[in-house]
Order: C-alpha cells, then sequence, then structure tokens
C-alpha cells in the first residue's frame, strides 16, 4: 500500500514468525491495535519448512506453508494488521512507550514484542555467495526438484540438516549429509529414517572448504577433520542447515542478551525494560519449536496486555 | 489481493517481450511453499503498480522453455523485463522496500 502512513500502535510486534503471529492473534483479540512487522515472509523458519510433524493436533503433520498462511489470517481475521516493513531500530521514548522505525516509516507503540527470531548460518567458503541460486541454497524445499536425478550434498547435523538431506531423497539420485563432528544433534528419529536411507550417505567429520563449478554448481570440496585429508563429493546443489544466530540487533543497548545474542526474559517473556517483551527463538533458553514459538508469543501478548491495563493504556 | 495472471511458455512473447509496460514475472510452483509465502508481497506491489508495471507468475511446473532460458534454479524467483530485456533478477526472500527499489529503477 505504498509508504506505510506513519501511525499509533498498542502492540507492535516486530517479526511474523509463529511467535509473532501468535502474539498477534492474542493481541488483537484482547482488542488492541496490534501491527505485525515482518522484514521478508511470514512464518520464519516455518516459511521454508516442508512438513512439521511434531506441532500437536496433527498426527498426520501440517505443512509449514498452509500452518503460516492460516495463523496470518487467524491474526488478519481478529484485527491484526501486517505490514512488509522491516524494523530498523527500536526506541524507548522520554513518556515509556516506543518508537519503531522501519525502512517505510515510524510507527509508536505502546508495548512491544520482539520475535525476530534467528537467521540461518552460512559457512563462509568459497563458492557459497557466487553459486546462490545456482546451485547453492538454504532451502531444499524450494530447490530440491531442480536438481532432479543429480547428487546433493547437505551440510549441517540438527534436525533441519536431516529433514531437508531426507526431503532431497525425492529428487535426488544421492544426497550426502556432510557433518563437522562425530555425533549429530538431530531427533532420534530423524536420525534413524536418514541412515536407513539407501540414498543418504552419511560422511561425519568433514568440513566444506569450498564449492565449485562452471554456471552452476559442480563439486563441493572438502577436508576430513580427523585425517586432514582432502576430499571432492560431485554435488549439483550443496544445501546449508549449520545453525542459525538470532537477530538481536535491534535489541543491543535495550535489555541484556547472552553471549550467543539471546534476549534474557522472565517466563512470562518480559524484560527488564518495561513494556518490550520477547518471545520464540529471540529470547534465552529458547526449546526453538514451532509449538514453543506459539506459546511464547501468547505469553507475550498476555505479559502486555496486562503492562497495558496497569498502565491505563486503552479501554483493554 | 488480486491473484497475478498466468504467463506461459507460449504467451511469453507477447505478454512480456512485447509488452509497454515493464513487466515482472514470479516464477513459482505449486510444490514450492516458499512461493506461497512471497505471493502475498507481490501482489501488494502488484495493487501499488497497477497500470505502470505488468506482473505475472509463470509456473515452472508446466512450462519448461522460458525457465530454462533464464536459467531458473531456485524459487521463488522474481525476474524483471524491460522493453524484451532481463533487467533483473531476485532469487528467494528479499524485503518489499527492496522489490520496490528494483521495480522503480526498472521504471526510469
Amino acid at each position: 500500500m505504498g509508504a506505510a502512513a506513519d501511525g499509533v500502535c498498542d502492540i507492535a510486534v516486530v517479526g511474523g514468525g509463529g511467535a509473532g503471529l501468535t502474539a498477534a492473534i492474542y493481541g488483537a483479540r484482547a482488542r488492541r491495535r496490534t501491527i505485525v512487522f515482518e522484514r521478508l515472509v511470514t512464518g520464519g523458519q516455518i516459511a521454508t519448512t516442508g512438513l512439521v510433524e511434531n506441532y500437536p493436533g496433527f498426527p498426520e503433520g501440517v505443512n509449514g506453508t498452509d500452518f503460516v498462511i492460516a495463523l496470518v489470517r487467524q491474526a488478519e481475521r481478529f484485527g491484526a494488521e501486517l505490514r512488509y516493513e522491516e524494523a530498523r531500530a527500536i526506541r524507548r521514548l522520554p513518556d515509556g512507550a516506543f518508537r519503531v522505525e522501519t525502512d517505510e516509516g515510524v510507527v509508536r507503540a505502546h508495548a512491544v514484542i520482539a520475535t525476530a527470531g534467528a537467521a540461518y548460518d552460512k559457512l563462509g567458503v568459497p563458492g557459497e555467495a557466487e553459486f546462490t541460486g545456482r546451485g547453492v541454497s538454504y532451502c531444499a524445499t524450494c530447490d530440491a526438484a531442480f536438481f532432479r536425478d543429480e547428487e546433493m550434498v547437505v551440510v549441517g547435523g540438527g534436525d533441519a540438516a536431516f529433514d531437508e538431506a531426507l526431503f532431497c531423497t525425492r529428487y535426488a539420485s544421492r544426497v550426502t549429509l556432510v557433518h563437522r563432528r562425530e555425533t549429530f544433534r538431530a531427533s532420534a528419529l530423524l536420525q534413524e529414517r536418514a541412515f536407513a536411507n539407501p540414498r543418504i550417505a552419511i560422511r561425519r567429520n568433514a568440513v566444506v572448504e569450498r564449492i565449485a563449478g562452471g554456471e552452476t554448481v559442480e563439486r563441493a570440496e572438502l577436508r576430513d577433520t580427523a585425517t586432514g585429508e582432502a576430499f571432492t563429493l560431485p554435488a549439483a546443489a550443496v544445501f546449508i542447515f549449520i545453525g542459525q544466530t538470532p537477530n538481536s540487533h535491534l535489541l543491543k543497548g535495550l535489555v541484556e542478551l547472552d553471549e550467543g545474542g539471546h534476549a534474557r526474559v522472565d517466563l512470562r517473556m518480559r524484560t527488564e525494560m518495561p513494556g518490550l517483551f520477547v518471545a520464540g527463538d529471540l529470547r534465552m533458553d529458547a526449546a526453538r519449536q514451532l509449538v514453543s514459538a506459539c506459546g511464547d508469543g501468547a505469553t507475550a501478548a498476555l505479559s502486555a496486555e496486562a503492562w497495558l491495563a496497569a498502565a491505563g493504556i486503552g479501554e483493554g | 489481493m488480486a491473484d497475478l495472471p498466468d504467463v506461459t511458455d507460449a504467451t511469453f512473447e507477447a505478454d512480456v517481450m512485447n509488452n509497454e509496460l515493464p513487466v515482472l514475472v514470479d516464477f513459482w510452483a505449486p510444490w514450492c511453499g516458499p512461493c506461497r509465502m512471497v505471493t502475498p508481497i507481490v501482489e501488494e506491489l502488484g495493487e501499488e503498480y497497477a497500470g505502470r508495471v505488468g506482473f505475472y507468475k509463470m509456473n515452472t511446473d508446466e512450462n519448461a522453455a522460458i525457465p530454462t532460458q533464464y536459467g531458473i534454479r531456485s524459487i521463488p524467483s522474481l525476474l524483471i523485463f524491460k522493453g524484451g530485456e532481463l533487467k533483473g533478477t531476485i532469487v528467494g526472500f528479499r524485503p518489499k522496500s527492496d522489490l520496490r527499489k528494483r521495480l522503480d529503477e526498472a521504471l526510469v
């Protein structure tokens, strides 16, 4: 709708993933003017997840995209507003309210719920940036189908890496899962499935040093960390899931962050700054699950509502 | 939100190459969840730029020639054309303000 008009709201939610959209549902249902600011696309990490199998109530699993689209509809149905804008700064005003500055404008909010989540980490090796979109990808569910019957490499050892490696077997002639350690963080069930899959080869204690090719990716050059030996895997695609870093730059100077950049909150998702709440993967000790992120979002919105009511803001 | 009209291998020449307006083509596929996440943003831009930029979507499952010609190996991909020439390629997720910037560049 063009450059967003400046405005005022009760609750500004920064980040439109599971935590933020749930906070928006609760905020809007409390009849608070709630605006969600999303930098890229809604859903956060779920936007690139094919099937979510561990969300309670969906015994057959639920498609990540369908789930997010339903969350957005639910939040909008109760009156929350979704703006595709990037929050650039959150500032505390002398009167106790907040100023959210985005790439499109400024909004004054009585309470802020920060749910900016975490971003997938990059390997930082030669070839990674050059070949992004031409074989290097951070989303197998988006891109694996373009490499039908070709060899693929998946890098990482957590749930995301295993999930996506299993997804790749629908298309790949062979998938090699490369992990820098001996053991994996992925859930036992996903590990069992991957180990049992004849199309998946596992390569432990190995790091990718370079991604190379011509027009598109042709191979990954690796090193065995135990023997020091270099080796090459032919690959048309390299999918990277090596962890994530919280998007907490907006909170610097406002609240206390731990070494990993996560915000310290209490059990009600309150930070030490009144009116500022943090939920989901951005907070300390998050379980990093969709269900817990959504739960956090609900808790944060209820806390925000309690804080607004106690501060005598609006009717509630 | 208005649904973007489809462009196909067969209609690409007429709808995109010979369009007197700059054109944005959203390459997507039904199985691509992230493409569906980008759709509402592209549709918002479609309304914003109505009459100034043409907006189309191309299903890469049903059309092979044009995606191959432009080396589409990752979706969602947004390609911007002007006067029959490719002016910009945007792969994956970008902030809406970036997309707007790319469209404004094509309008100059």
